[in-house]
């Protein structure tokens, strides 16, 4: 254990630091739910030159071109998370788009995708899960056949976030319907403006409607649009699925949420006393939530380590997305029952907290513990990839040898 | 930045497991367990072999003949004892170590560390009532002599001194055997270890004569007992969770191996879960006793709460995965069931340990 940097990231981070304080009067508030403004995508191309966004990406395509370096990535992260500045843009584009380009596109994909990606002027949504393709993506059934040198694309995509605001998509497609069902799966890049193609939002508990519903009649793309071979969509999405699962995203998100959970605690009153000092069982839930928090900063930090030495961290990977959901979900509750009755305040009522957020996180968090990979998928996930433990049947053959082993009643 | 194990500190801790391994067999855990309450609980062999190790001066400057790498791999040494429930009164000497450094004279230091690293020097801790006294349970000072009864004692018989807290939290050494110290055994569900009542009617008492203060360094002891307690705990979790899963595997059921339902797999799956993170927040606990001091107590604090909850969560599942064999003294899983709901007990359980967080955190007054 040493939790010192060397002086070369002790420079960086002053560096980091440095071009923080001199620049965050430009920083955009927030990066919201929407496509990005012009003043965000200022922010992201000066991120870009100085190397705090898009850092590892080579030149050739735009980006900075630094070698990959997890430390100096969690320092941009925590720096910029510590001041309460913009990392820049995000969204399945840059996240999950961008490293399979670099890693499996060809050569002119890359050079027409990944430099306006992140720019933020080319804005992308994912098109994977289906009304009846949810854990079970690989039974996706949105067609694509070939008529001359295009693909016509029949079916429907659900979930698909930021859809009605994208430029593209890139979208798992049903290409060869006699294969087995792992091996008919293409990766196609479309764009959403083509004709046939129809989005309607979908409303969700909170009152809003990040999501989509994606409708497609007949939709041509050129056959050129696919990454990887025909019937490898499967591989070539679960390239991005690592990418997604590595990314280290924010390592202060928790902390910060708890952080504010605590000023609850001490700002809400009854009779004029805190609920912090007259509400021994809501200060124990604080502090068991505390020991959690902690863990999970300190477990993120191990993994990092594991990054930084080559190392495959195994199970202590695979544990993160359900820990930390249920974290971030039991947060908001605390803070929600600390209010009490006017913890249920919600919209523009006028005596509403913090404009809302806790009824909203609330909702939200419950909303990221079932998506993303439910919480019973990562328990099978963990169970079989982490412990070892027999894999559930996947193929209608793996099916029906799993119930011929039953006896008989 | 390394928040990790390092080469060295996998060597160790490889060395140590295998040792143990072949050491602590269940059998002998058993043996130990049913002898009288007077001898259970310790392993002179085995304590033996852990000082030929080296694994007893971990935390003791090489001047006085340790090794001088720090709390973190008395830890590590912690938890791999609690993996195989050793009978060995490590919490209590590690613990008693750490307050003679922070807190001993140079003589008291001179004198007891060279012993303690041989092997020759045990310690019980005498603390619970610092923590939380229970039936009037007190020691108190009268004139240089100690007296009044304390409960609970960790590693109280195989100790040859006890580490001992006064009332008004001042510690200092008493010997196994002195005149006026009566010490009896206490039956507790874990028969892996020792623990006892003295009682001391005008026992000789030497207090720790270092420079610091006295609240400080009760703390910074309770603290270095926890977050070993703690570590003991993670070990057996463990243990348990490895034996819940390699019988899910073997346990065949409607046909299958059990470990194909959903039902079990889910089980092993929130065990783990909750074991991996609490692995990191114990290192970063037992990192900060000598590396980030101001957070010394409150991570032991913290740390010492959750192992404890999570200890309890995974030793019940962990068990239940077992079915009635888990019930049984067959595979003789109570042993780590047992010690696991020790180690919540001693030196406060998750609520008084979490309300002493609070209080650190100045969250109360």
């Amino acid at each position: 254990m040493d939790l010192t940097y060397d002086e070369r990231y002790q420079a960086f981070r002053q560096e980091v630091q440095r071009f923080i304080t001199e620049h965050r009067h430009l920083a955009p508030r927030e990066i919201g739910l929407e496509r990005p403004s012009e003043e965000q995508k200022r922010w992201q191309r000066l991120l870009i030159e100085h190397g705090y966004a898009a850092r590892t990406i080579p030149k050739e395509y735009g980006g900075f071109g630094a070698p990959m370096d997890v430390l100096e990535q969690f320092i941009i992260a925590d720096e910029f998370s510590t001041a309460g500045v913009s990392q820049g843009l995000s969204g399945q584009g840059i996240a999950m788009l961008v490293p399979t380009l670099l890693e499996l596109g060809t050569e002119e994909q890359k050079k027409q995708y990944i430099p306006p990606t992140i720019r933020g002027d080319m804005v992308w949504c994912q098109g994977y899960s289906e009304p009846n393709a949810g854990s079970d993506l690989a039974s996706l059934r949105t067609s694509a056949r070939v008529e001359g040198d295009c693909f016509v694309i029949n079916g429907q995509k659900i979930w698909t976030s930021s859809a009605h605001f994208s430029d593209m998509m890139f979208c798992l497609v049903r290409t060869e319907p006699d294969a087995p069902k792992h091996k008919g799966i293409s990766y196609l890049l479309i764009p959403m403006t083509t004709p046939g193609i129809e989005v309607r939002p979908l409303m969700t508990m909170t009152g809003d409607a990040i999501f989509n519903e994606v409708f497609f009649t007949d939709v041509k793309v050129p056959v050129t649009n696919i990454v990887g071979q025909r019937g490898e969509g499967w591989k070539v999405a679960n390239a991005t699925l690592i990418y997604e699962r590595g990314m280290l995203g924010d390592p202060n998100q928790t902390t910060n949420f708890y952080k504010r959970v605590v000023e609850v605690l001490q700002r809400e009153t009854i009779a004029g006393e805190s609920i912090m000092t007259r509400q021994p069982q809501l200060r124990e839930r604080l502090l068991r939530l505390q020991g959690r928090v902690l863990a999970m900063r300190f477990h993120g930090l191990r993994l990092l380590t594991h990054f930084s030495r080559m190392e495959m961290p195994g199970v202590a990977m695979l544990v993160v997305k359900l820990y930390g959901t249920v974290l971030n979900h039991e947060l908001a509750a605390l803070a929600i029952d600390a209010m009490g009755e006017l913890g249920t305040l919600y919209d523009k009522d006028p005596m509403l907290r913090d404009d809302g957020i806790w009824q909203r996180w609330y909702m939200f968090s419950l909303g990221l513990i079932i998506g993303g990979g439910t919480s019973q998928i990562q328990k099978n996930i963990i169970s079989e990839r982490g412990l070892g433990m027999p894999r559930e049947p996947r193929t209608p053959e793996e099916i029906a040898a799993s119930t011929a082993k039953q006896p008989q009643s | 930045m390394e928040f990790g194990l390092s080469e060295d500190d996998r060597l160790l801790q490889d060395s140590v497991v295998r040792f143990l391994t072949t050491e602590v067999p269940l059998d002998r855990v058993r043996e130990l367990a049913a002898a009288d309450t007077q001898k259970a609980g310790f392993d002179s062999a085995l304590w033996q072999g852990l000082a030929d190790l080296g694994v007893l001066g971990l935390v003791v400057p090489e001047r006085f003949g340790g090794s001088g790498q720090g709390f973190f791999l008395a830890a590590l040494v912690s938890e791999a004892l609690g993996g195989v429930v050793a009978p060995a009164p490590y919490v209590g000497t590690s613990a008693a170590t750490w307050a003679l450094l922070l807190g001993g004279s140079a003589a008291q230091q001179e004198q007891a560390l060279p012993e303690i690293v041989k092997g020759k020097r045990r310690y019980a801790l005498a603390l619970a009532e610092t923590v939380a006294p229970r039936q009037d349970a007190a020691l108190r000072l009268q004139g240089n002599t100690l007296h009044g009864e304390s409960l609970c004692l960790i590693d109280a018989l195989p100790a040859t001194h006890i580490l001992a807290a006064t009332s008004d939290g001042m510690l200092g050494v008493v010997e196994q055997g002195a005149a006026g110290l009566a010490m009896r055994p206490m039956q507790t569900i874990d028969r892996t270890r020792s623990w006892g009542l003295m009682q001391a009617n005008g026992v000789s008492w030497e207090p720790l004569g270092g420079d610091m203060p006295r609240d400080q360094l009760l703390r910074r002891t309770l603290a270095a007992a926890r977050v070993l307690l703690a570590a003991d705990t993670l070990g057996a979790a463990q243990t348990m969770l490895d034996k819940a899963v390699a019988y899910a595997k073997e346990r065949k059921q409607f046909s299958r191996v059990i470990a194909s339902f959903q039902a079990v797999k889910h089980m092993c799956a929130e065990m783990v879960t909750e074991l991996e993170p609490a692995r990191s927040l114990l290192w970063y606990a037992a990192h900060a006793q000598d590396h980030v001091v101001e957070e010394a107590d409150l991570m032991a604090c913290l740390a010492k709460a959750h192992l404890g909850d999570i200890g309890r969560e995974i030793a019940r599942s962990a068990t239940e995965v077992h079915g009635g064999m888990g019930f049984t003294d067959l595979v003789g899983l109570h042993y780590w069931f047992k010690r696991i709901g020790m180690d919540r007990q001693l030196l406060g359980g998750p609520e008084l340990t979490r309300e002493e967080a609070a209080r650190l955190q100045h969250f109360v007054q």
